[in-house]
């Protein structure tokens, strides 16, 4: 490690912190809907261990809840997942090592440590990754144990705005990059697809489908 | 109870998988230069649908409440150079009195 790795990794652990409070509340309210969809606290706990993805868990729980099988379940969650596969991508050359310990770094990537890795130019800054994942993985074991074994402490999220933390993170981050005009129209692209697909896709599509209007950005760049 | 166990098995390696594909099949050797433009331009593709997935969207179908508002006033003060701190709280703030107010 570099003194620039080890000044990237505690600058992502200091974020990963300020993430961490908001995926606590967030994890805490998924130990809730589980226990109420029947699984035990083991099991609850257990699937923030080893899945570790927010929306795909709420997914997976809604729909054996509504009375679906596993299959109907993993495909849901999987469908949710579905913008790791971009993110994956983006963030692949910028790991080093063989190809199986490279598959095991991208299991860090979560949204928001993806996003504040990102040094846009293409390039990800992967300390910064773990580091910005490492709070947030504690945090969201702790939050699921509170909430599936204590039931919901805080009551409802919604009341004190706390749903609006994560939106608004993404757009902190968003709008510096938004003063490009090609970002800016790719953005714009990006988020109309994604609306547009809301009322006809499964959830989960409309955020994949977003991605690709980087493609179209790129052939808009390249024809000028 | 094996419905349960069955699901988070896999949940959890359909994950893995997702977030292992790019890494392992395109890691490890020199990408063409173009690569790297689509990948500057995915994050705010991928962030912005993220953003209006959360708060223009609920159960397929189109809402506006409370905390698109808040999100709204929130990016007019991370476009004037507020901090991400200031963002948060302008967001959280503003959707609160909103929904106390009666909004939903």
């Amino acid at each position: 490690m570099t003194p620039a790795d080890r000044s990237s990794l505690r600058e992502g652990l200091r974020l990963g912190v300020a993430f961490g409070i908001a995926g606590f509340l967030l994890s805490m309210s998924f130990g809730v809907v589980a226990r109420e969809s029947g699984f035990s606290l083991v099991a609850a706990v257990t699937m923030s261990v080893i899945v570790f993805a927010g929306s795909a868990q709420f997914a997976a729980v809604a729909v054996l809840g509504a009375g679906g099988g596993p299959v109907a379940a993993v495909a849901a969650a999987t469908l949710m997942n579905s913008r790791f596969l971009p993110m994956g991508v983006a963030l692949a050359p910028s790991l080093p090592g063989r190809a199986w310990w490279r598959g095991v770094q991208g299991q860090a990537v979560v949204d928001s440590s993806w996003a504040v890795a990102s040094n846009g130019d293409g390039t990800f800054d992967r300390w910064r990754l773990f580091g910005t994942t490492l709070p947030q993985y504690g945090a969201w074991q702790l939050g699921t144990l509170v909430g599936a074994y204590g039931g919901d402490v805080i009551g409802d999220l919604e009341r004190f705005g706390l749903d609006a933390v994560y939106p608004a993170f993404f757009l902190a981050i968003l709008v510096p990059e938004l003063r490009d005009r090609d970002r800016l129209g790719v953005a714009v692209a990006g988020g109309l697809v994604a609306l547009a697909l809301v009322p006809v896709a499964p959830p989960g599509v409309p955020v994949l489908a977003a991605g690709l209007a980087a493609l179209w950005g790129l052939r808009r760049g390249g024809e000028r | 109870m094996t419905v349960v166990w069955v699901t988070i098995g896999g949940v959890a390696l359909a994950t893995a998988a997702v977030k292992a594909a790019g890494p392992v099949l395109l890691g490890g050797r020199d990408l063409p230069a173009r690569f790297g433009s689509v990948v500057g331009l995915m994050a705010p593709a991928l962030l912005t649908a993220l953003v209006v997935t959360a708060v223009l969207a609920d159960d397929g179908r189109w809402t506006a409440g409370a905390s698109a508002i808040g999100v709204a006033a929130a990016g007019v003060v991370a476009w004037r150079g507020a901090s991400v701190v200031v963002t948060v709280g302008v967001a959280v703030a503003v959707t609160a009195l909103l929904r106390l107010a009666g909004m939903s």
